[in-house]
């Protein structure tokens, strides 16, 4: 039996940004900054993606993309078959009511005169699914589905608590019934314990609705507990792919490894060999020769041609992705 | 036994809130020890008091709409810091008690060279000419690991990345070997390999400078690998204090308890993740009784009237604010 065709297909997706100007902002923009350069996947339907990196490696701007809320430079992506980058007017608006986008901050993405009631009710309108009382009753039952009473429809942003906001925030993008949701560090602002209720909200609405995900974060521990594979993004490179269990059990990237033996855990007696990079990520508006990660790379192998061939994203076990010239060495 | 370097008792700093909604109790009742050359963990989620807590150590609380209760009591070298005078504290601070916080971008003053900035304290605490200030600032940058550190010591902020601004600052309170560093969430702004390299930063500079370290954060990882005793926080109380060791293999208060299987782990498998119901009570309006009885799956009748005091556990050294540890039963009769 084949597998069905991905819901989402991303193929050698770039985004490159002007450069800082010059002569206070006046002069023309020196260089560019890669900010997403070549990244390519597939998500199934019904799958989870974690898409995991330091702040600016591109991995917001993946998610954004991907939606049109950014223009890219270049590549194709393809949802359920059509090409978005392609789209025009109300093709895409109709696009858009399938692919809608969760952020991370709940402070800063609703608008604070507005009540939850109308932050909900105005994607139903756009989309011309409901009005009057039948819109009332959706944004009920959109907020009981969040966890939230339907009393909270007439507050506004600032009367709820920050885990409040955020299930707003998941129901203003469940209001158009998406079939598919980026989720932008959705749990990042929250403390742990509401952290813990709304990754649990988002594991039943994925069941329920039976929704795909792209789960951006820079969290692994939470990503492990959402994603069925997990990306992760370098300098606005993909340098690992694979299924979750395997990329936490067996990483074998360099940069894959040191993030993981990086993230602290909450274990006092745990024996952990900790691996700390030197140095800082390099800017993405002057990105090193060859191998991206080649100047803060542990690796023991590292040789003269990570500082000059770029090594691809390849099968280094099965199912298995890896950016890394010696990705089957032991580290 | 070694005499605590610092000492706090019954400490209580309240708001007063706009519109005159209420006073805040941001800080109830907090005391602990801090003993010379130890980590101490402060853990809590937003609100539950671990910052004001720090501040107020400080006296960096503005007056109005804060206040330190009288009856609160920081004791350090044999003095009450908060009836020292403005000069005797000034002394102390960013001297023998030093701070680092969470946004080293908003904490360091744009328009100054960071050698600027590390040799204010030296001049003002020290006495140091400018050019041996400087000297000091250069030096403290290449022991907090700057490369270059001759060049670095003219750059200004936005200048520096991240972690190099969160060096800067760790340079700048260490500059005159204080006894005591207060952290707040000093990595929490910072990627996970940067937040690494910090963490393994402080670690090396209190093995060489011998100070005390009070570590705030709400990261259980970091306290795990990082701190010698935890205190934990809730609704502006100390609910728990434990080594780290005895508080991560038998948390004995139910906050805590809650709080490690809330956190996503990565040496653990996929399983659904155990949340506390409900969400921190506002400072304003904390519950009766015990403030964590109504998310609690233990609470019974007496949580919900009778304030619990902080019992001694039978553990040396580990003490939780809960009626259970005076009534075991219910606790394994509910599991």
């Amino acid at each position: 039996m084949s597998a069905p065709p991905p819901l989402v297909e991303v193929t050698n997706l770039v985004k490159h940004y002007p450069g800082e100007r010059g002569l206070f902002g006046l002069g023309p923009p020196r260089g560019v900054i890669r900010a997403v350069d070549g990244v390519s996947f597939t998500i199934g339907a019904g799958e989870t993606l974690g898409l995991v990196g330091e702040s600016g490696c591109g991995k917001s701007t993946v998610g954004r993309t991907i939606l049109r809320l950014v223009e890219p430079t270049a590549g194709q992506v393809g949802f359920d078959g059509r090409d978005v980058f392609a789209l025009t007017g109300p093709e895409l608006r109709g696009l858009r009511r399938k692919m809608q986008i969760v952020f991370q901050d709940p402070y800063s993405s609703l608008n604070p005169r507005m009540t939850v009631r109308q932050t909900l009710r105005e994607p139903l309108q756009i989309h011309r699914l409901a009005s009057g009382d039948d819109a009332n009753r959706r944004v009920s039952a959109l907020l009981e589905e969040v966890g939230l009473d339907a009393a909270f429809a007439d507050s506004y942003p600032h009367e709820l608590s920050g885990g409040q906001r955020q299930r707003v925030g998941i129901a203003r993008a469940l209001s158009v019934e998406p079939a598919f949701l980026v989720c932008d560090e959705p749990v990042s602002a929250l403390d742990v314990s509401v952290q813990a209720q709304v990754l649990n909200l988002l594991a039943d609405l994925r069941e329920k609705r039976r929704l795909t995900y792209l789960f951006i974060a820079h969290d692994l521990a939470v990503v492990k507990h959402v994603a069925d594979r997990v990306a992760v993004m370098y300098l606005g490179k993909i340098v690992e792919l694979a299924p979750a269990p395997v990329l936490y059990d067996a990483p074998r990237h360099p940069y894959t490894r040191s993030l993981l033996s990086a993230v602290p855990v909450p274990n006092p007696t745990a024996q952990r060999q900790r691996i700390v990079l030197q140095g800082d990520v390099p800017s993405p508006a002057n990105p090193p020769p060859g191998c991206p990660f080649h100047p803060r790379c542990p690796h023991p192998k590292k040789s003269e041609r990570c500082r000059s061939e770029v090594p691809a994203l390849r099968e280094v076990a099965p199912r298995q992705l890896a950016a890394c010239h010696y990705a089957e060495l032991p580290m | 036994m070694t005499e605590p370097l610092l000492r706090v008792r019954d400490l209580r700093t309240y708001f007063v809130t706009e519109r005159g909604a209420g006073t805040a109790r941001a800080v109830d009742g907090v005391s602990f020890d801090i003993f010379p050359g130890e980590t101490l963990g402060i853990v809590g989620e937003s609100g539950c008091g671990k910052t004001v807590t720090s501040l107020s150590i400080l006296r960096l609380i503005p007056e109005p709409p804060g206040h330190i209760r009288p009856g609160s009591f920081i004791e350090f070298e044999g003095r009450n810091l908060l009836t020292l005078a403005p000069k005797e504290l000034r002394a102390i601070r960013g001297n023998k008690i030093a701070m680092i916080f969470q946004e080293p971008m908003t904490s360091l003053n744009p328009v100054f060279s960071v050698g600027d900035q590390i040799a204010e304290a030296a001049i003002v605490h020290q006495g140091l000419s400018r050019k041996a200030a400087r000297a000091r600032a250069s030096e403290m940058l290449k022991l907090v690991g700057i490369p270059d550190p001759e060049e670095r010591v003219d750059h200004y902020p936005h200048q520096l990345s991240g972690g190099m601004r969160q060096r800067v600052m760790i340079a700048m309170a260490l500059v005159c070997h204080p006894q005591l560093l207060i952290a707040d969430e000093p990595t929490t702004a910072l990627d996970v390999t940067i937040q690494a390299q910090i963490l393994e930063l402080l670690d090396r500079l209190q093995a060489e400078l011998g100070m005390a370290v009070m570590l705030i954060t709400h990261d259980l990882g970091v306290v795990a690998g990082t701190v010698d005793r935890v205190v934990v926080m809730y609704a502006g109380q100390v609910v728990e204090a434990a080594p780290t060791k005895g508080l991560f293999a038998r948390p004995a208060h139910p906050y805590t308890e809650g709080l490690m299987a809330a956190v996503p782990r990565l040496d653990a498998p996929r399983a659904r993740l155990h949340a506390i119901p409900g969400q921190v009570p506002a400072a304003t309006a904390w519950p009766a009784g015990c403030r964590f009885h109504p998310r609690c799956p233990f609470a019974w009748e007496k949580c919900r009237v009778e304030e619990p005091p902080l019992f001694d556990t039978g553990v040396p050294g580990h003490a939780a604010r809960c009626w259970l540890v005076t009534e075991p039963a219910r606790r394994t009769a509910k599991a």
